[in-house]
């Protein structure tokens, strides 16, 4: 489902003095459906790199970037808008919404997204948000005043409202409380049983170790040398 | 399917000057495509020669009309282009003084627009302009009052229904947001996302405000001195930065 074959990223920095950075090098994996897999080495080791690269925020320098069939790293911006509407659902460490946008509504989002009727998806918006215990008294204000970890979850409400086949998940269980990290990591579990294909980040071990199926320790694929 | 709007090779030059040079992108149906760039960088200039309101000196501007398919606006006569921008096209300008008329009421705007598309009803325009001031959160009981009395903000926001009662497929936006305080700016993004979702609208938005394109649009143009130097997936432009000039606007923004 998940696919990297050969890929590389580096960063050039025109403005102090045309420095190259060279990131990533050979990075290859595969992730089959159903299957979780661990992006793990030391911070700066280049984790959430490799996960924005295949989420297409990284333009990747060189080789290819399958999900789903679609090469992310040649792809046009709208196959991509596609491929993260139907196909890629990403949890990222923070939540970007416009100001003003009911939670509810912010949560329920991609489902409207992907042409699910608005009830529907309300419904499916409340039964995420019940489950992660955020009050119902909230969903009707902006998440942007939340305090970190309602905010945290409530990104993950949102990343989990769709049933993406394959999902990057950035730290998910970070900041939350023992009984809001259990019903995270059900959803990861539910996530796999219906097929998805799932690279994760996990600073958490005990949780890495139940819902990983094997490790990649991204080191491998860090240049070396800095140029 | 078949692009929305095919731009091709825009040029437009004032005397020696080039106003903007060899621009080239197709938009597709429910697109929303921001052109950033620093004040003088050829991006009003370029919104200005696609809407019509400025002739370019060289290339097309090929629209998938209802009736004929695609056609090229540069060449059209000014009676179908005048028709177009009537109908299918909406322009939404900076300052919402010069896309109001003044001296006319806020129900009277809306209704004007309709009118010029046929519609005879009085009753049934003013209903449907009641429901649009209500759309953009204007309270109905303004609906006799003049533009020149509501604040910067409403009018924007009138000068928005204005535009889009007559459900357009297409709107160029030059700064919509420019002017106007960040928190009425909010309500202004959302609403025009809202807009956009519901009534699948394509988009091409002008600002040189970085934090509106990224919660506005799906992909993102960077112009400088007349030409495209990078275009791509908003947040790819924006968080992964290839051009030098991109690099030194994304670092010069303030963070707050």
């Amino acid at each position: 489902m998940i696919e990297l074959i050969n890929v590389s990223k580096s960063f050039t920095l025109h403005n102090q003095g045309s420095a190259v950075i060279p990131v990533m090098q050979g990075a290859s994996l595969n992730v089959a459906a159903g299957e979780c897999v661990a992006l793990t080495g030391a911070s700066g080791a280049g984790k959430s790199t490799l996960m924005r690269v295949v989420y297409g925020n990284y333009l990747a320098a060189s080789g290819r970037v399958l999900v789903g069939g679609l090469d992310v790293a040649k792809a046009e911006p709208r196959e991509i808008l596609a491929l993260r509407r139907e196909t890629l659902g990403y949890v990222s460490q923070f939540l970007r919404v416009v100001p003003r946008v009911p939670t509810l509504e912010v949560v329920a989002e991609p489902l409207l997204a992907v042409g699910c009727d608005k009830q529907a998806a309300l419904d499916k918006a409340a039964g995420l948000l019940r489950r992660l215990n955020i009050p119902e008294r909230l969903w009707s204000l902006s998440p942007t005043t939340f305090s970190g970890g309602e905010q945290q979850r409530v990104n993950i409400a949102r990343g989990f409202a769709h049933d993406y086949p394959a999902m990057l998940l950035d730290e998910p269980t970070a900041s939350l409380d023992a009984q809001n990290r259990e019903t995270v990591l059900s959803l990861i579990e539910e996530a796999k049983e219906r097929g998805a294909a799932i690279v994760g980040i996990f600073h958490d071990v005990e949780a890495r170790n139940r819902v990983c199926d094997r490790e990649i320790n991204v080191s491998e694929f860090t240049p070396g040398m800095v140029a | 399917m078949t692009p929305l709007l095919q731009v091709k090779s825009i040029e437009k030059r004032y005397g020696a000057r080039i106003g903007c040079s060899d621009v080239s992108f197709d938009l597709f149906p429910g697109e929303v495509m921001g052109i950033v760039g620093e004040s003088g960088s050829g991006k009003s200039t370029l919104l200005n020669c696609m809407a019509g309101h400025l002739e370019p000196d060289a290339g097309q501007v090929i629209f998938d009309t209802r009736a004929d398919g695609p056609v090229d606006t540069v060449t059209m006569s000014e009676p179908e282009r005048r028709m177009l921008s009537r109908t299918d096209w909406a322009f939404v300008h900076q300052h919402a003084r010069d896309g109001l008329r003044m001296s006319v009421s806020a129900g009277g705007n809306i209704g004007e627009r309709l009118m010029a598309v046929g519609d005879r009803h009085y009753g049934d325009i003013r209903d449907r302009a009641i429901d649009w001031l209500g759309r953009v959160e204007i309270e109905k009981s303004r609906v006799d009052d003049r533009p020149s009395a509501f604040s910067g903000g409403m009018q924007q926001r009138l000068q928005i229904a204005r535009n889009l009662v007559t459900g357009p497929r297409l709107v160029f936006m030059d700064e919509p947001t420019g002017g106007l305080d960040v928190s009425v700016q909010a309500r202004l993004l959302d609403l025009l996302r809202g807009l956009v979702r519901e009534m699948g609208l394509s988009a091409i938005i002008v600002t040189h405000d970085l934090a509106v394109v990224r919660l506005l649009a799906d992909r993102l143009m960077v112009m400088k001195s007349g030409h495209v130097v990078e275009a791509g997936l908003t947040d790819q432009v924006l968080d992964d930065p290839q051009h030098a000039y991109t690099q030194l606007l994304v670092s010069s923004v303030l963070q707050v």
